[in-house]
């Protein structure tokens, strides 16, 4: 079954590809799966029929099933069983479907080119469907379930143009998720109960009753009767008829309505006693049928005719199948046969009639009857049945549900002959709107009353080409199926049986009923022969002018739903609207004070020790630089300018760098320090386009705010930390790391060990990080693509970088240094640096330029050695990385863009994408040797004048970090750096025409 | 665990101090008061390595406790290089919003302004009375008159942004 569903589900995915191909042709292929689907539900018919029906899924006798694990944490399986109910609607399915695909081949225009998607949504659903009936999963019923939702939503909406189908398929699916949702709870509550979310094995506790079992059964109903359209759910299936007309002949007549059809008869074997089910599906079945009967009588569009119809049928169906005896059972799945059959038939009449006259209006459409005889036939034949005439399929199913509906209200009195009234007045109202429907689409009308040419017939409605036989084929061959079987109903009665044994009968006395077209003359005959009377009258009186309206239009169940969503929305805008102002940094604020909050609330209810263990410090120097850090911190507050805030928090870092070393970890020194230099370059690279001291002054109120919050804030930390802290007694799980990572990872540094060995994986993750923010940042800066390609080097012009164009925007002393600097730099030559001549002379430093000559290849040597020595000593890939990265940074900021160009001639993203990879590698090479990822290993070599060597492959995975550090460290210098520099110089070209630069006012000024 | 009480306040110090940065307008000020608490959370996690100790390099004559715990200065190590990562990200995201807008503040979030106005406002695609149709083949077929109509076939494809009074 599994495969099946497959199949289908991998057909439906191919189906706009074909149709791209073949045209609306597609649709024969998807008609001749879903015959080969129906053949293979017709072959299971013998294993079903003989196997015992109420025995859960894996019993030797049961009726065929599978079960494939899936989440087995949750008891979630992908189980499948195929009983004499399931079989039923199966063949229904696929057979309905088949002829619906064939009717949609002629349906849809030969060009039309949306109809792709439209073919496999509908494929879909009848793959959805059939899993739907298939599941003994609860959840992968409640999937099936939704999948049909969504695809209904998407199939109403086909039009999408058209405000009317969008808003139809809205409406349907948020009534139907909302059933769909209260469902979900019922069931998973029911499962929680039984202790299994197999269906056939919770239909097999009869044992389960009390409370909580009849809340979930109502939350599962009300899933039901929100899918099947019974008051108050009934607005969203007439409003659906927005839909093209074979997916109203398919969704809403055959397949999906009848899923709450199918979820009452599949549960009423086990709970058709519990206290509220008699309520929700008997009397609310007869409620909505008698409602959508009598509004089917004032409709005036044909397809609303028998919309509202199908709403009285739906609550017909479920009123059978809710009631729970033996006969009843029976009637119901026969009748839920014969509706598929003549109401699919009639939407494709109706379909046939819209698509050949370009109206669905019963007041303008006249004499068709006359001159389309064979669809007239057609249509008589399903009317006939849908009105339960003689000798049809529609009057032999409707005899035994009247003949349910009468042992039972033999056996139960007063309410049954209650309900028995109800089903005859709602009968009759049936035939009444059957007649409505026939006269309607087929008779040659008269003007009405008030007319200039009143009492003249209408103009006979105009066909645009006979419909051919392929269009004809699909409800003519539904009309021979209803007439078939009400020769012939020994098949659907053997089909229907087994399913129809798990009930009692209402009656142990009575004969269990069968399908037949006669019964002899029975009581039932002649409330049938009432109910055609009534019938007609009806028709005669209500049916011709359109019944009058009985309820004010206020009471209307859409109105009430739009007004109810529309509060909904109201009420979310409102909600919304007091808690997001649009003040990002109010948000900020009320997220901090709740994080304050909290903990101090926990800390104030909850009893505490003042902690024993306290020292001041290790020694005094920890005091002293705390005394810096906090300083440096304040002193950020209080700078007036940028760069003096942003040295300020420089200096808080290197201070914490300093506890980092006293309190014993060398590495995490160094790293900081390289960092917190790094990020002092950046800092000024990035802002220096940006004004140098306009701050933002915040109201005063405001600030004692912040800061109140702020110490609040700090102190709870402060409480929360000195609390976990005194009261940890576990031992740290590192204790053993010294030994493992000399042991294991051969390596004295058991930090470094720890980053590329005990927690690669963290590692790993975090250089993806790091590769991912860089191109953040290079995206953010370049925009289009990064590294742009530059002119090479010798094609620049001596002392172009930066050049300051215009001198009218300096102050006489600047203009004058400018003077200097350039009489000075008269020399071509690459003295020092291969770039250094780029640059303006105003900007260039000899002195600066030597040092880095000296200092370069040195820093590079250190920042190996300290990647290939971090296994043991202080070091490793990040800490060489960002050594190796300051490096490029002197090189960038002496020798300017091209110098950085020429020091490091790669793409950063090449650099960190190769880091990436020499990681994986890592990670990926013990595999094939038969260990885990990223085991390490030892190679001995024993070199001729290097001597004894040993290399441990965690090196390897360093030296991927080292790559994508200097990788990210580059990429930073040249978005901050040298794309910022072309940017501004471009700009100030541009803006020294006009006379006054931005640079003059800027951080930096003329300097950079 | 013994608790060192001018770690304590100095990272005590860094989230006050970082907290009341963040929450100004001026981005500049609030990427520095990021900084600031990651200093602060570092030196949090610091002070869960305990009491001072030996540098974590491996000596046959150290007890496992004698060392600085090494598993907090593992993951510090890490959130040091990727605080620099978001630093740099911080500073793009600041000098592409002058760029664009010549303004380094958090600006109001328009788009939370207009759903305050939204409430009762009239939307056709709600609120407008639709009649309903009596056909499918509307536009390509006139009701009145029964005779097709020449219809493009872009007209018909065209999106759900057109709404049908």
């Amino acid at each position: 079954m599994l495969i099946v569903l497959a199949v289908l589900f991998a057909v439906s995915l191919a189906a706009p590809l074909m149709y791209s191909w073949w045209g609306r042709s597609t649709f024969y292929v998807l008609a001749g799966v879903l015959t080969g689907a129906f053949i293979w539900g017709l072959a299971h018919i013998p294993y079903v029929v003989e196997a015992e029906q109420s025995a859960p899924l894996g019993t030797a006798d049961g009726p065929p099933g599978e079960v494939f694990e899936w989440i087995p944490q949750l008891g979630v399986e992908l189980a499948f069983r195929m009983d004499a109910l399931s079989l039923v609607l199966s063949l229904l399915i696929s057979g309905v479907g088949a002829l619906v695909m064939l009717y949609c081949a002629r349906y849809f225009a030969p060009r039309e080119t949306t109809a792709g998607a439209f073919a496999a949504q509908l494929f879909a659903f009848a793959a959805a469907m059939l899993g739907l009936v298939l599941s003994d999963d609860l959840v992968m019923l409640f999937i099936f379930w939704e999948l049909t939702t969504i695809l209904s939503f998407l199939l109403i909406g086909y039009s999408a143009h058209r405000i009317f189908a969008r808003r139809s398929a809205i409406q349907a699916l948020i009534v139907t998720t909302f059933g769909g949702l209260a469902m979900l709870v019922g069931l998973l509550w029911i499962g929680q109960l039984a202790g299994s979310y197999r269906l056939s094995e919770i239909l097999a506790h009869p044992e389960l009753s009390g409370t909580a079992v009849d809340l979930a059964v109502v939350l599962i109903l009300i899933g039901a009767i929100s899918k099947s359209a019974l008051v108050p759910f009934h607005f969203w299936l007439p409003a659906a008829m927005a839909a093209p007309t074979p997916v109203s002949a398919y969704l809403h007549a055959a397949a999906m309505v009848k899923a709450g059809v199918y979820l009452v008869a599949r549960f009423a074997p086990g709970f058709h006693d519990t206290t509220y089910w008699f309520g929700l599906t008997v009397l609310l079945g007869l409620a909505t049928m008698l409602i959508g009967a009598y509004r089917a009588l004032r409709q005036t569009d044909i397809k609303l005719v028998l919309a509202y119809g199908t709403v009285s049928q739906l609550g017909f169906l479920i009123m059978v199948n809710g009631l729970g005896t033996r006969d009843a059972a029976l009637a119901g799945i026969a009748m839920l046969l014969a509706h598929g059959l003549f109401k699919a038939a009639l939407f494709m009449i109706v379909g046939i009639i819209d698509h050949k006259t370009g109206t669905r209006d019963l007041r303008t459409l006249s004499g068709i009857g006359c001159n389309q005889r064979p669809l007239l036939i057609v249509a008589i034949i399903a009317t006939a049945s849908m009105a339960g005439l003689p000798p049809l399929f529609g009057f032999v199913a409707k005899e035994v549900v009247f003949e349910s509906f009468y042992g039972y209200a033999e056996v139960n009195g007063s309410l049954g002959w209650a309900v028995m009234a109800g089903v005859i007045l709602a009968s009759a109202l049936t035939v009444g709107y059957s007649a409505r429907f026939l006269w309607g689409a087929f008779a040659t009308k008269r003007h009405p009353a008030g007319h200039e040419n009143a009492g003249q017939p209408l103009p006979v409605t105009e066909f645009h080409g006979k419909p051919d036989a392929v269009f004809l084929a699909a409800p003519a061959i539904l009309a021979a199926g209803t007439l078939l079987f009400a020769v012939l109903p020994l098949p659907i009665e053997h089909l229907v049986e087994p399913f129809a044994e798990l009930f009692q009968p209402a009656d142990p006395d009575i004969a269990p009923t069968y399908l037949a077209l006669w019964h002899g003359f029975t009581p039932v005959l002649g409330l049938s022969v009432l109910t055609w009377a009534l019938g007609a009258a009806a028709f005669w009186l209500l049916g011709r002018r359109g019944a009058p309206g009985l309820v004010p239009k206020e009471v209307d169940a859409e109105r009430a739903y739009r007004y109810s969503i529309r509060t909904l929305d109201d009420f979310a805008g409102w909600v919304t609207s007091k808690t997001q102002r649009g003040s990002l940094g109010w948000y900020l604020f009320i997220i901090v004070a709740v994080a304050t909050a909290t903990p101090a609330g926990v800390i104030a209810f909850t009893g505490h020790t003042v902690p024993e263990h306290i020292i001041l410090a290790e020694e005094p120097m920890q005091v002293v630089l705390a005394a810096v850090i906090i300083a440096g911190g304040l002193g950020a507050v209080w700078a007036p300018k940028r760069f003096m805030a942003v040295l300020m928090v420089s200096l808080c870092g290197w201070g914490i760098a300093g506890q980092f070393a006293l309190q014993g970890a060398p590495d995490l020194a160094l790293t900081l320090l390289l960092v917190e230099s790094i990020i002092l370059v950046v800092f000024v690279l990035a802002l220096r386009t940006l004004p140098a001291g306009i701050w933002t002054q915040n109201a005063a109120r405001q600030k004692i705010g912040r800061a109140l919050l702020g110490a609040a804030f700090g102190l709870v930390v402060m409480i929360a930390v000195a609390i976990s802290m005194d009261r940890r007694t576990a031992e740290p799980v590192s204790v053993e790391y010294p030994w493992m990572s000399y042991e294991i990872g051969h390596g004295a540094n058991i930090v470094n060990v720890t980053l590329v060995d005990i927690r690669v994986w963290d590692t790993f993750g975090e250089i993806t990080v790091l590769a991912a923010a860089a191109t953040g940042v290079a995206s953010l800066i370049f925009v289009k693509r990064r590294d742009v390609q530059r002119r090479a080097l010798h094609e620049v012009p001596t002392g172009s970088v930066g050049r300051v164009l215009s001198d009218k925007a300096l102050s006489p002393r600047q203009a004058k240094e400018v003077q200097v600097a350039r009489s000075f730099a008269t020399v071509a030559r690459e003295a020092w640096l291969v770039a250094g001549r780029t640059l303006a002379p105003e900007h260039r430093s000899i002195v600066f330029e030597v040092v880095t000559r000296l200092m370069f290849h040195a820093i590079i040597l250190l920042s190996v050695y300290l990647l290939l020595a971090g296994h043991n000593t202080p070091g490793g890939g990040f800490a060489g990385g960002l050594l190796a990265g300051l490096a490029f940074v002197l090189r960038y900021l002496a020798g300017g863009r091209y110098e950085l160009e020429a020091a490091i001639p790669f793409s950063a993203g090449a650099l960190m994408g190769w880091g990436l990879a020499v990681a994986c590698f890592t990670g990926v090479l013990p595999l094939f040797a038969g260990g885990q990822a990223f085991q390490s290993f030892i190679v001995d070599l024993d070199l001729p004048v290097l001597g004894e060597h040993h290399l441990v492959s965690s090196v390897l995975f360093d030296v991927g970090v080292y790559l994508v550090v200097v990788g990210l460290i580059v990429d930073v210098l040249r978005s901050l750096g040298s794309e910022i520099d072309v940017r501004s110089e471009q700009e100030s070209r541009a803006s020294s025409g006009t006379g006054h630069g931005v640079h003059s006012q800027t951080s930096l000024g003329v300097a950079r | 665990m013994t608790i060192n009480l001018t770690l304590l306040v100095v990272m005590g110090a860094m989230l006050a101090i970082g907290i009341y940065l963040m929450l100004e307008r001026s981005l500049t000020r609030v990427l520095l008061g990021i900084i600031l608490i990651s200093n602060g959370v570092n030196l949090l996690i610091l002070q869960t390595a305990g009491r001072a100790g030996e540098a974590p390099l491996y000596n046959e004559d150290l007890e496992a406790g004698d060392y600085l715990d090494p598993l907090p200065q593992a993951l510090l190590l890490t959130a040091i290089v990727i605080a620099f990562a978001m630093v740099a990200l911080v500073l793009a995201l600041i000098y592409r919003s002058w760029v664009l807008a010549r303004q380094d503040e958090v600006t109001d979030d328009e788009e939370d302004r207009r759903v305050a106005q939204s409430i009762g406002a009239h939307d056709p695609e709600e609120d407008d009375e639709v009649s309903t149709e009596t056909s499918e083949f509307i536009d390509s077929m006139d009701p009145a008159t029964g005779s097709i109509r020449q219809v493009d076939p872009s007209e018909r494809a065209e999106g759900p942004g057109e709404v049908e009074r």
